[in-house]
């Protein structure tokens, strides 16, 4: 498991290297620049309808009474449907990837600002929309729970009495580590730091909003749904299990998603209203969210508010870290992990170091906020396990007077040391932490950088440099323990060869933009020879691609790429055996030569894959056993996640007469171990790293006392421009799984997991003049202002 | 009410309401769904085209009020088969990545190159300022508006020195693929 600097294939034109990993252009790119792309509002049906939702204006109500009639009569429109009506039919409440049930329309009372009351079908958009304003509704209004520290006090309002037996607003209690060992290592330790740090509520945010298109044929009984869904399959299933429509007659077609970011996983009340409406009118219809609806009602992220604590020697040995996490989860549970895994894989927060002991405590409530909490690139809760350790980590240092590179450097797993196992449990598959973090450095210029740091001190200026090294765990999972709502997480792939030797593969997993056609065609060009743009990869569609879970948690690679590689080894397994018999040698006198097959010691006798395809699909007799045709299909259930990591460094400017902090140089350097296309990977960390510096500095799902949401819409969700990020300067290193058949781990969300802490990081050390030791995100400039008076303030 | 405006070099005349938005007369009414949709506040630029040759966001502005007027879109963006060199700098230097704020960002680049053939990094993002990108971290899209610039430089003066053209490839990126300095 050594760490070397790669050699990066460079081409420009994708048919200078025809197999193979590196960096080939993008297979999807020619339609997207033509503005041929089909996403999902570019759908138009025939006699298409179009669905507008009414939304509560107050966070807590009782419904008193809805009129609908005068909406019934406005023009254009063809159906208006209320909670009661779907109750009628069952279908006024819907479960949730959390074994929670989530309304559907409301029926009772409204529990969020936002939430779905009413539905209206209408010709067209304008019209719809029109109808919405002459719904009348009778909220009787009832105290919100807004600050999830007072949900469980006595006298709190219960969000959830649609509950049976429900007197509070508990949603679940989870723990993990070993409690009494780790509080034996704080007893006897030298030196204890802890920290209170909120992970504040943010939003993904997809520049596609979410929509769908739902077809239901009466006459043959089968539903066709065009959705904005990262798990085509997944939600196929459910559907089946809400609706009643069997499986076979529904099929789920994602198209081309204009971003997920994990907020396209859940099943969401829009997506079953137009099915609703479709079964209703008998029309096909259209239901397009806006983008205010998409941020106030969608699965939001984050919202942690976390108590770390770091226990160590003297001399900076790191020795048990403990925390204690209120998680703040919506009024009802709607968080996308697997089901036996309610914290998401947070037991990860003691990151990148070998310690003796660990433990953590969480308390989940309800409040009257729209449901989420797994999304937005974070890997079932790894950003905040990797903000909580970086950031605690970065106290400690503090507290010793150490550089925070070489305290972590001091505690790092050693390459030795894998597979580790955590004090929490999580197996790490590999790692060799520091020649990552030394390239960093190197990249940086670190000691360089603390010297203009100590001169610019000197003349009043404020310069931060910040460090955040993490593992992730990404590749959900073995299905022994992994599952959403009992659905096993492995993913399906098929490849099939095509007699002149072009191929398709198909997937179970969805890309939004992560590049999965051309990685793909690339995993399988590199396995059997064919070049890449012979191969056609086919995803998105539950009627033509095999069964799955779908992408998020940077699962693709893990999980649908070892399915892809293992495909096609059993492809040209039986390529082998069909060469045999062309070339009249036995298998075992065969080598494989990337695209061919020849005879050992005999290079002259060979035959192409494209020959064998013929072969296998032409005339003339094939070895004594062999079916006609080439393809193969397997489903994949990994053996463990993997674990890329990374080493970044942040250096900001603040200026000390506004407070405007200016992110300058951004440096990240990544393992996902083998590199299937180092540009399409630079381009996942580049998003990722502009994730961190929006959430770092600007944004936030904030709420007012009466539940009114802060944040719903693009005036007052900011999210960075091209003028508020500077060109990453990206680096990596090459640690593969010994696990995964090609090596290769997943990288997507590495950016966004590790960039915040090093933001944050950065921007407390441009503040150490002031004795600041701690301020959470948003670091607005009001916030920073605060903080460099001595008033940082939680921001929820 | 009737409108007529011309829409990629044709006149078009369509019977609309006069509240329908441009963006909406583009996609639902001409079926030019290339223009995208991706906030209501006019902040995010996603529906980014050209009114007269000026980019505007098409959210903002009435159909009715594109009458007598030019516009284009992405889908008039290439001459033909041959892609805008802006196209082929996103392609070539990844741009984009779900594509959805792809157009939007092309038609403000070209419009851009149009009046600055040359320009710098802080004036090609100042002019994305009005745009929003949540894949590409922006980093990209100025290497792809750059390339466009230099390979449009190059290819005018091959035509001028007629001399042998130098490789645009070679600035590609910056000489960037993603690697260690090491």
């Amino acid at each position: 498991m050594t760490t070397v600097h790669e050699r990066v294939d460079t081409f420009h034109d994708n048919d200078q290297k025809p197999v193979g990993y590196g960096r080939m252009l993008r297979k999807e790119d020619p339609r997207f620049v033509r503005g041929r792309g089909r996403f999902v509002d570019d759908v138009r049906l025939p006699g298409m309808l179009h669905l507008a939702i009414l939304r509560s204006p107050v966070a807590h109500a009782r419904i008193l009474s809805i009129d609908t009639s005068a909406a019934e009569a406005s023009p254009g429109v063809k159906a208006v449907v209320t909670g009661a009506m779907l109750a009628e039919q069952g279908l006024a409440w819907m479960p949730t990837l959390s074994n929670d049930v989530q309304a559907v329309l409301a029926t009772d009372k409204v529990r969020f600002q936002g939430q779905e009351v009413a539905f209206v079908v209408a010709e067209d958009g304008y019209a719809a929309r029109d109808a919405l304003e002459l719904i009348d509704v009778e909220y009787d209004v009832l105290d919100p729970v807004v600050d999830a520290r007072r949900a469980l006090e006595p006298d709190a309002p219960v969000i959830r009495d649609d509950l049976e037996g429900k007197t509070d607003n508990h949603c679940f209690d989870w723990e993990t580590g070993d409690e009494a060992a780790t509080a034996a290592v704080f007893a006897r330790a030298d030196v204890v730091v802890s920290q209170d740090l909120v992970y504040p509520r943010v939003h993904p945010a997809p520049m596609e909003t979410c929509g769908a298109v739902a077809d239901f044929d009466p006459v043959d009984g089968k539903l066709r749904l065009w959705s904005t869904t990262q798990a085509p399959h997944a939600h196929r299933t459910l559907y089946a299990l809400v609706a009643g429509i069997p499986e076979h007659k529904i099929q789920v077609i994602s198209p081309d998603i204009g971003g997920g970011f994990g907020n396209k996983v859940p099943i969401y009340p829009g997506y079953v209203c137009a099915i609703v409406a479709s079964i209703v009118t008998g029309k096909p219809v259209k239901w397009m969210e806006d983008r205010s609806e998409n941020l106030i009602s969608t699965g939001f992220a984050r919202d942690y508010i976390m108590r770390g604590e770091i226990a160590a020697t003297r001399d900076g040995r790191i020795l048990a870290i403990r925390t204690n996490v209120l998680a703040d989860h919506g009024a009802f549970n709607g968080t996308a992990a697997p089901v036996k895994y309610p914290a998401g894989f947070f037991g990860v927060f003691t990151g990148s170091y070998d310690i003796e002991a660990a433990y953590c405590k969480m308390t989940a409530v309800f409040t009257n906020k729209a449901p989420g909490g797994v999304a937005y690139a974070c890997s079932f809760r790894i950003t905040e396990a990797v903000y909580l350790v970086e950031r605690i980590v970065d106290c400690l240092a503090d507290e010793l007077g150490m550089d925070p590179a070489e305290l972590r450097l001091k505690n790092f797993i050693r390459p030795e040391q894998f597979p580790y196992t955590t004090k929490t449990g999580w197996v790490y598959d590999s790692g060799d932490y520091e020649p990552t973090m030394r390239l960093a450095m190197e990249m940086a210029g670190y000691a360089d950088l603390r010297r203009e740091q100590q001169e610019k001190r000197a003349r009043g200026e404020l310069m931060g440099i910040g460090i955040a090294f993490f593992t992730e765990a990404v590749g959900a999972g073995p299905r022994k323990n992994m599952d959403i709502l009992g659905l096993g997480m492995a993913d399906g792939c098929e490849l099939r060869v095509h007699p002149t030797g072009k191929a398709v593969v198909r997937l179970s997993v969805q890309s939004q933009g992560q590049g999965h056609e051309t990685t793909f065609a690339q995993i399988i060009a590199e396995e059997i020879g064919i070049p890449p743009d012979d191969i056609d990869v086919v995803h998105g569609d539950t009627d033509n691609t095999p069964f799955g879970l779908g992408t998020y948690g940077s699962r693709s690679t893990p999980v649908s790429g070892a399915a892809a590689a293992l495909v096609a080894r059993k492809v040209r397994d039986k390529a082998r055996i069909i060469a045999s018999g062309m070339l009249e040698v036995s298998v075992a006198d065969l080598e494989w030569d990337k695209g061919s097959f020849r005879v050992k010691g005999d290079p002259g006798k060979s035959v192409t894959i494209q020959d064998i395809a013929m072969r296998a699909h032409g005339a003339g007799d094939l070895p004594e056993g062999v079916e006609g045709g080439l393809e193969a299909q397997i489903c994949y259930n990994p053996s463990n996640l993997t674990y890329p990591h990374g080493a970044y460094i942040c250096v900001v400017d603040i200026d000390p007469g506004t407070a405007q902090v200016k992110v300058r140089r951004f440096i990240a350097v990544d393992d996902c171990g083998t590199r299937i296309n180092p540009m399409i990977i630079e381009g996942q960390v580049h998003g990722g790293l502009a994730d961190g510096v929006g959430m770092a500095l600007m944004e936030m799902i904030a709420f007012d006392e009466d539940g009114n949401c802060l944040g719903a819409s693009l005036m007052d969700y900011l999210i960075p421009t091209a003028l508020e990020v500077p060109d990453w300067e990206t680096g990596f290193t090459v640690t593969p799984s010994p696990h995964h058949p090609i090596g290769a781990k997943g990288v997507g969300e590495s950016a966004t997991v590790g960039s915040p802490p090093a933001i944050v990081n950065a921007i407390v050390d441009a503040l150490e003049p002031f004795g600041v030791r701690h301020a959470d995100m948003p670091l607005t400039p009001s916030r920073v202002w605060d903080a460099m008076r001595g008033n940082a303030r939680p921001p929820i | 009410m009737q409108v007529t405006m011309t829409v990629n070099d044709v006149e078009v005349t369509r019977e609309i309401e006069g509240r329908l938005l441009l963006v909406h007369f583009l996609r639902d009414v001409l079926g030019l769904t290339g223009t995208h949709s991706g906030c209501d506040t006019s902040n995010c630029g996603t529906c980014v085209v050209w009114l007269d040759g000026e980019p505007v966001k098409s959210c903002t502005v009435l159909a009715a009020m594109a009458g007598g007027h030019e516009v284009r879109t992405v889908e008039g963006l290439a001459k033909g088969a041959e892609l805008d060199p802006v196209q082929q700098g996103f392609m070539q230097c990844h741009g984009l990545q779900c594509g959805f704020c792809t157009p939007g960002m092309m038609m403000t680049a070209r419009a851009l190159l149009n009046r600055n053939p040359d320009p710098s990094e802080e004036e090609i993002r100042e002019a994305i300022s009005g745009q929003i990108c949540r894949c590409t971290g922006y980093a990209t899209i100025v290497r792809s508006v750059r390339w466009a610039a230099v390979h449009e430089a190059n290819a005018a003066a091959a035509v001028t020195e007629t001399t042998e053209s130098p490789e645009a490839g070679e600035i590609d990126n910056a000489g960037q693929p993603a690697g260690s300095v090491a």
